[in-house]
């Protein structure tokens, strides 16, 4: 029987196996940042482990940084103590840290694969859930906790049991105006918040196969969101096109011996997986969510549903919609545009491209935080931050910013943000904040408006 | 990590669907550099108004209610990678968590650190509600080597599964470095046979 793109970079990983129990996974590629990781290093120094491959961990500092002054020491206490902690255990260790400042600094799941160090048939691992990001490469890549950032820091491994495998078709033409954001809130909505717990993802058919890189990355970011560990998309002339010339990309020879070997990383046709799902291109709309959780999310044009639970109704009333509601007209104050899901430099030419010669609505804070230093230049280099400017968008350093507000990006308290980032959860964008996740097209037209529109009937 | 064999112990419930590490742990207290002291800030904003008063509604301020279990509602953990949740249970002495359904990383974090998470059919786990709502004083017993869960008052029991390794782990208060690196000489050979 053939084998699925999963299982061949997955057997090709895996070290031993446990009688009747998990398996031991090799992992090439440790990404870390500055929240995760000092627990990890503590417990090593504690036990008197050293590091067993150094050389395989890359470091950066992301969720906690000011995306203001970064050039200037960080003002919170606690926040600077941790990015400090950081650079003295890189220090220590020899791992290669991009820390705030640095040419290459960014958001981890934006960075990795801009450098190169992403690449198909990889195994990666990061003390973050998003690291399903990578998956759009053709590798295994998935969040993990401190114990298991530990973990593979003294033997490159992990201790996994062996997900099942779900593959997720969408073939068809996508509408006008309907971006990789709508496709994967849109198939979180059909499916449900924890559909995936369990498995690893394949996406397959020709809307992702039509799809840029930074639209693959932007689908297997949300594979958890699903509660899927990751996602995973074949590899193919797009992706090699994507990897060419980075910085960490193999060169040359090398790098045609490898796109040889990626060239083999295709699901078998006679590969069986233990789910699986199909969905018509043309079925879907420009998103939003209503709820306080990824899987509550409409089509726009569509109204909220009349779901008898309890939960349901503690979500809306946090929310402060009402079944049955269309959230078109909706007021919004706050649009954030950013975070590991839509931070790359096509997310920005669509903004840039909606907003071009338009003002923002006087009711507005509409905030755009690029995902690395690369970006940001390019944002410069392309023109862009003029165009933003002259909108009244105000452009910030990078950073992970108001998708968790860990700095002080924040949003008040009762406020609405139409945000393109990942999580819609209570108080996710700062205390009694209210995340509505929307694509960055969606998030553009509300920062315009002043309200929710339907972007799909605007042109 | 400590051992962990059986514990019977009164309950909190917490019957709502989908909680995320969100809510376990606001992100805004993920600035620590240790793993203490997580236990104040557990479910931090239910916990809290805004202006720091104590909010007399939710289960964790109703002095009828304490123990080493929570029972929550289904899809417990979702969302954020991050262990301080786990450390957060932890620290405030919860040291079994039950629920209809665990997100993956949740899971490993609180198997990782002495925390047994213990899925039970949606049927039972209303039952469980049922009863502590109409007897907070109501007693569970969690026995990890019988892999069994009782309502003692009625002796209503469920089994639930466990991984055989990581029953082991907690039975014997093993953790997966242990093990890792008990197998080094196995993944140095890995890494040379690889092209």
């Amino acid at each position: 029987m053939g084998k699925t793109l999963f299982d061949k970079v997955w057997d090709s990983h895996v070290v031993t196996t446990i009688e009747s129990g998990p398996q031991i996974v090799y992992i090439d590629k440790h990404l870390i940042h500055e929240v995760t990781s000092p627990q990890a290093f503590q417990e090593l120094e504690n036990r008197n482990i050293s590091l067993f491959r150094p050389k395989q961990i890359v470091a950066t500092a992301d969720h906690n940084t000011p995306t203001i002054d970064q050039h200037l020491p960080v003002k919170d206490e606690l926040s600077r103590k941790q990015l400090e902690k950081l650079s003295f255990n890189c220090k220590k260790n020899n791992i290669e840290l991009y820390g705030l400042g640095h040419q290459y600094n960014g958001i981890v799941h934006v960075i990795a694969p801009e450098l190169g160090i992403t690449q198909p048939g990889m195994t990666m691992v990061c003390g973050d859930s998003h690291t399903s990001t990578h998956g759009a490469f053709g590798t295994i890549a998935f969040g993990i906790g401190t114990s298991q950032v530990a973990q593979v820091m003294a033997s490159q491994s992990v201790i996994i049991e062996k997900p099942k495998t779900m593959r997720i078709s969408v073939d068809g033409m996508l509408p006008k105006m309907v971006q990789p954001k709508d496709v994967i809130l849109y198939i979180i909505a059909k499916l449900g918040t924890n559909s995936g717990t369990g498995y690893f993802i394949e996406y397959a058919g020709d809307v992702f196969e039509n799809m840029s890189m930074e639209g693959r990355m932007t689908i297997c970011n949300m594979s958890i969101e699903m509660g899927a560990r990751g996602g995973m998309i074949a590899p193919d002339n797009t992706t090699y096109e994507y990897i060419k010339e980075r910085k960490f990309a193999p060169k040359g020879e090398e790098f045609d011996r490898k796109v040889t070997y990626w060239e083999s990383l295709k699901t078998d046709s006679d590969a069986t997986f233990d789910l699986e799902f199909s969905f018509d291109a043309s079925d879907i709309a420009p998103m939003i969510t209503y709820g306080t959780n990824p899987g509550m999310g409409i089509k726009i044009s569509e109204t909220i549903p009349t779901t008898e639970n309890e939960s349901f109704e503690k979500s809306l009333r946090y929310m402060g919609f009402e079944k049955g509601a269309s959230l078109i007209d909706q007021s919004i104050n706050y649009v954030f545009i950013g975070s590991c899901t839509n931070s790359r430099i096509e997310d920005f030419r669509v903004v840039a491209d909606y907003i071009k010669g338009k003002q923002k609505a006087s009711n507005v804070n509409a905030l755009i935080v690029p995902g690395s230093q690369l970006v940001a230049r390019q944002i410069k280099e392309e023109g862009l931050e003029s165009i933003f400017e002259e909108a009244g968008f105000k452009l910030r350093q990078p950073g992970c910013s108001a998708c968790l507000a860990m700095n002080d990006d924040k949003i008040p308290e009762g406020e609405y943000c139409v945000s393109t980032s990942n999580r819609n959860f209570e108080g996710r964008q700062g205390q009694g904040s209210r995340t509505i996740l929307a694509s960055p097209l969606v998030a553009a037209s509300v920062a315009i408006e002043g309200k929710i529109i339907d972007i799909s009937t605007t042109f | 990590m400590k051992q962990f064999k059986k514990i019977e112990s009164t309950a909190i419930p917490l019957p709502i669907e989908n909680i995320d590490t969100d809510q376990i742990i606001p992100a805004r207290f993920l600035k620590a550099t240790d793993k203490k002291g997580f236990g104040k800030n557990l479910f931090r904003d239910w916990r809290f108004h805004k202006d720091g008063s104590v909010n007399r509604e939710f289960v964790l301020n109703d002095s009828a209610y304490s123990g080493e279990i929570l029972i929550a509602g289904t899809n417990f953990g979702c969302g954020s990678s991050r262990e301080h949740a786990a450390w957060s249970i932890g620290d405030y002495g919860i040291k079994v968590v039950i629920s209809s359904f665990f997100a993956d990383i949740f899971k490993g974090n609180a198997l990782n650190n002495g925390i047994l998470p213990v899925q039970v059919s949606e049927e039972y786990l209303q039952i469980l509600f049922k009863a502590i709502k109409e007897n907070p004083q109501t007693k569970i017993q969690v026995d990890l080597e019988n892999q069994k869960v009782t309502l003692k008052e009625t002796e209503q029991t469920e089994t639930f599964e466990i991984n055989p390794y990581k029953k082991l782990c907690l039975i014997n208060g093993y953790d997966d470095i242990d093990y890792l690196l008990s197998i080094k000489d196995k993944i140095e050979t890995f890494e040379e046979n690889r092209v």
